[in-house]
């Protein structure tokens, strides 16, 4: 068969989002990509700029379905920052709590849309099953099953009583026994196994020099989470593990979200045990303070990037979004390279990809000149460089030196 | 007239439609219930049928109009005809001649043929890269799908069902030494029918529908149900090679016996591709010609040796 | 340690079993205490501050002045996106949420609704009978 091109998306019955993957196929194998994004993008940044901060949060909140919490959190972090809130003990418990949840309900969605891909259905049931039972508690300690709008600046809108501390405890025991099964499903069944190992394989170096993040830098043996390397919430006094894996593969990916889990649940259990009494938040005042800041946050997909820029009014006067998915991108046009058609959606949905949350294209233009062509990305570079040694700032020798200590480091 | 009324009546097209979607129902909601699901109600088979029937056809412009209308009522009339040689109700079938297995296997080829025709020319990317695995996937499970068939007849030494029933109703212990062909021939009918783990030709995460991607309308209801009449005689002809017993009794017993055996080949079909992820091509034909081929030897062997042994 | 088939006597033993999917609209769902469902607006207690005019996120409140301390909301049920922040920023408690969810209507403009008086809502339903929990 002589080469074939097949678009894979913009629509496609194995990508809920729209991206498109153009794969020249030599047979069956992969031969070449060709990636595009930006089929979704909303202007949430944009749009951030002409809302009051507590607005601004409604609408981060919606940047995913998945991940809500995660992004609002970022970016309340970022808030609170710049306001300099001292957040009460139990609005940070509470805020944990939920991002926890979170996690279980975004690695249980994963592990069956990945049975999908597969053509294990079974799979997909059973573990879309026990993720309903997550999000019960989600809408029972929140009011909703998605978009929980718990967040607030300065602390958290709800409180827990004690019946449903009981029944996240009670529930911890039952996805504790159901993933354990889980693990031994994905590690024993062969046809599984056949499908996911050696598949989409990511070396070490790779991840490295792509930045690839969260559990698909972790199944490289990347130890990459920012709950351990920045510590933000509570993360910093609570006991965990970074779950790595050197299988480096979509069975590894598998591996390492399934025993995420488990220490999801170790963390959810010393959340519940320690809860202290007090309130839930503090008052925030409507008019934050000028100044800027970056907030990291631990997705279930990667880390999640919110940059906040202050002016002293009630509105933001930027906000940067990175979602964990395009750090993750450049990884898996690498990952395809030389696969099998088969298993291109399995390694893309081995990311756990979340390309609306990505979509943010800013297309800059010359305004000045008739014609409005658009600025390319070198250009926008070599001007940057220019304005700041025109401030007295050259970084020219420092990135040098950096490339340098990072190709060593990798080395 | 007999033979008119047979051929389109009973045992013909319309009651294999009509066993053929009762088939699709155990199937669809037995695989519902054990995902732990509720599952479609009794009707849902036939809900579909005529809400494809009643929809509006498409046809590519870029595709050979007269093969792509063709396809779907010759894989119907491949897969009903083959029904007309397995014995349903006595040990003899409607029609029966000498040989007549090898023409039922080589009929039930035939759709799968159509499968790979239609959607070769819809010209659909999908459909073709779809028609490709559908017939590389043939190659591999048609041997194996062979040598487990014909095991049994070599054992009785004929090429006859009505034959082949005689023998088993003489020697009902003989039925026990083809286990492994009967496994073998299970697992090869679940890629003729295109089940998980062997539904690669219609993987709808990776290929959309593959051969079928640019069917619509009445043309793919006819598909459809070719595949669901493939599925009965695909049944039947396993029910009838390895599980021959009961076909002496009066014809009303027979006939609910027989439709008890096909019943419960669906079953295994419907367990079995609950527990598996789909394979990829390369490891299904890896599969089939290391583990599925061998099995059929090793039953060819076994059957030698029995016959050398016992029946001398 | 590989095996074909690990799923087998997982899919058996649930095969009897009652199955796991929910049986809406047969069945009523359980909709939880604190869910966020539609506005509902007691005029009583209203003071005209329009705070949950100014803090909602999609501008799908309104407080209009119908006479002397007399208020009413006008709900654009298709905007609001259901956050709960104007009940959280209303000073004197006259906002609050029902577990109400079934909103869909065929006719657009039945999705403003003008509350006056507590709970008579143009087009408000009987509200859902929340069950207990399944634990």
């Amino acid at each position: 068969m002589s080469k074939v091109t097949i678009p894979i998306g913009p629509q496609h019955p194995a990508l809920k989002e729209p991206a498109r993957f153009c794969l020249t196929l030599n047979g069956e194998k992969i031969y070449e990509i060709d990636l595009r994004l930006g089929y979704n993008h909303r202007g949430i940044e944009k749009a951030c700029e002409e809302r009051t901060y507590i607005q601004a949060m409604y609408l981060v909140e919606r940047v995913c379905g998945i991940c809500s919490h995660s992004h609002s959190t970022a970016f309340i972090q970022a808030v609170e920052e710049i306001a300099g809130l001292q957040l009460p003990r139990r609005g940070l418990y509470i805020r944990t709590l939920i991002a926890e949840l979170e996690r279980i309900h975004s690695h249980l969605l994963w592990l069956g849309v990945a049975g999908h891909e597969v053509g294990f259905d079974t799979l997909l049931m059973y573990a879309w099953r026990d993720r309903e039972l997550v999000m019960d508690i989600l809408a029972d300690l929140t009011g909703n099953r998605v978009n929980y709008g718990i967040n607030t600046i300065g602390g958290v809108r709800r409180d827990v009583t004690p019946r449903q501390i009981e029944r996240v405890t009670k529930a911890m025991d039952t996805f504790e026994e159901r993933t354990k099964y889980y693990v031994q499903v994905a590690t024993e069944e062969s046809t599984l196994i056949a499908r996911l190992s050696n598949v989409g394989k990511l070396c070490y170096d790779d991840a490295m020099r792509l930045g690839a993040i969260g559990p698909t830098a972790r199944a490289c043996g990347l130890e990459r989470d920012a709950r351990k390397a920045d510590p933000y919430g509570l993360y910093g006094e609570l006991d965990f593990k970074v779950i790595t894996d050197k299988h480096s593969d979509v069975y590894g990916r598998a591996v390492v979200r399934l025993l995420e889990l488990m220490e999801s649940y170790r963390i959810i259990r010393q959340l519940c045990k320690g809860m202290p009494e007090g309130p839930i938040a503090v008052k925030a005042p409507r008019k934050i303070p000028a100044g800027e800041a970056l907030s990291r946050y631990e997705a279930p997909r990667g880390e999640d990037v919110h940059y906040v820029r202050g002016n002293g009014t009630d509105k933001p006067e930027r906000v940067k979004i990175r979602a964990p998915t395009l750090a993750n991108l450049q990884a898996v046009a690498k990952m395809l390279e030389d696969n099998y058609l088969a298993d291109t959606t399995i390694v893309i949905a081995a990311i756990d990809p979340c390309f609306s949350c990505t979509d943010r294209a800013v297309l800059l233009k010359k305004s000045r000149r008739r014609n409005e062509e658009p600025v390319l990305w070198n250009s926008l570079r070599d001007y940057g460089i220019a304005w700041h040694r025109k401030q007295g700032l050259d970084f020219g020798d420092m990135n040098r030196r950096f490339g340098r200590m990072m190709e060593r480091s990798s080395r | 007239m007999t033979a008119l009324i047979g051929i389109l009546v009973f045992p013909g097209v319309f009651f294999l439609s009509l066993f053929g979607l009762v088939c699709e129902f155990v199937d669809r909601k037995l695989h519902a219930r054990l995902q732990h699901r509720v599952g479609p109600p009794w009707f849902q088979p036939l809900a579909d049928f005529i809400k494809l029937v009643s929809k509006e056809t498409i046809i590519p412009e870029e595709a050979d109009r007269t093969m792509f209308r063709l396809m779907p009522a010759l894989a119907v009339a491949a897969a009903a005809a083959a029904a007309l040689y397995i014995p349903m109700w006595s040990a003899k079938a409607l029609f029966s001649f000498s040989g007549d297995v090898i023409v039922v296997i080589y009929l039930l080829t035939i759709p799968t043929l159509t499968f790979f025709l239609g959607g070769w020319s819809s010209t659909s990317l999908y459909a073709m890269i779809g028609s490709v695995r559908c017939l590389t996937q043939l190659f591999a499970y048609e041997v194996p799908l062979f040598m487990g068939v014909l095991a049994p007849f070599m054992l009785a030494s004929t090429w006859n069902f009505s034959e082949l029933a005689e023998f088993y109703r003489a020697h009902p212990g003989y039925m026990i030494f083809n286990v492994i062909g009967f496994a073998v021939s299970l697992v090869a009918l679940m890629g003729k029918l295109e089940k998980v783990p062997f539904d690669i030709p219609e993987a709808e995460t990776e290929i959309v529908a593959g051969s079928f991607t640019e069917y619509s309308g009445r043309y793919l209801a006819l598909f459809r149900m070719a595949v669901d009449i493939e599925m009965v005689v695909g049944a039947s002809l396993l029910a009838a090679v390895f599980l021959p017993f009961g076909l002496g009794l009066p014809a009303g017993v027979a006939f609910a016996l027989y439709v008890i055996k096909v019943l419960f080949v669906v079953v295994l079909l419907s367990i079995l591709r609950t527990l598996f992820a789909r394979l990829r091509i390369d490891q299904m034909v890896d599969f089939c010609w290391k583990y599925l081929a061998p099995a059929s030897l090793v039953q060819l062997l076994i059957n030698l040796a029995v016959k050398g042994a016992l029946l001398s | 340690m590989k095996k074909p088939g690990k799923m087998l006597m997982e899919v058996l033993r649930h095969a009897p079993k009652k199955p796991a999917t929910e049986m809406y609209p047969h069945v009523r769902p359980y909709v939880p205490e604190r869910f966020r469902g539609r506005l509902d607006f007691i005029p009583g207690k209203c003071i005209g501050c329009k705070m949950c005019m100014r803090d909602c996120p999609s501008k799908a409140i309104t407080i209009n002045k119908i006479g002397d301390k007399k208020f009413e909301a006008v709900i654009d049920l298709d905007r609001c996106i259901y956050c709960g922040q104007c009940v959280d920023s209303c000073p004197k408690d006259a906002l609050l949420m029902t577990t109400d969810f079934e909103l869909a209507q065929l006719d657009r403009r039945k999705l403003k609704i003008v509350l006056k008086d507590a709970g008579n809502a143009t087009d408000a339903k009987p509200e859902a009978e929340p069950e207990k929990p399944v634990a």
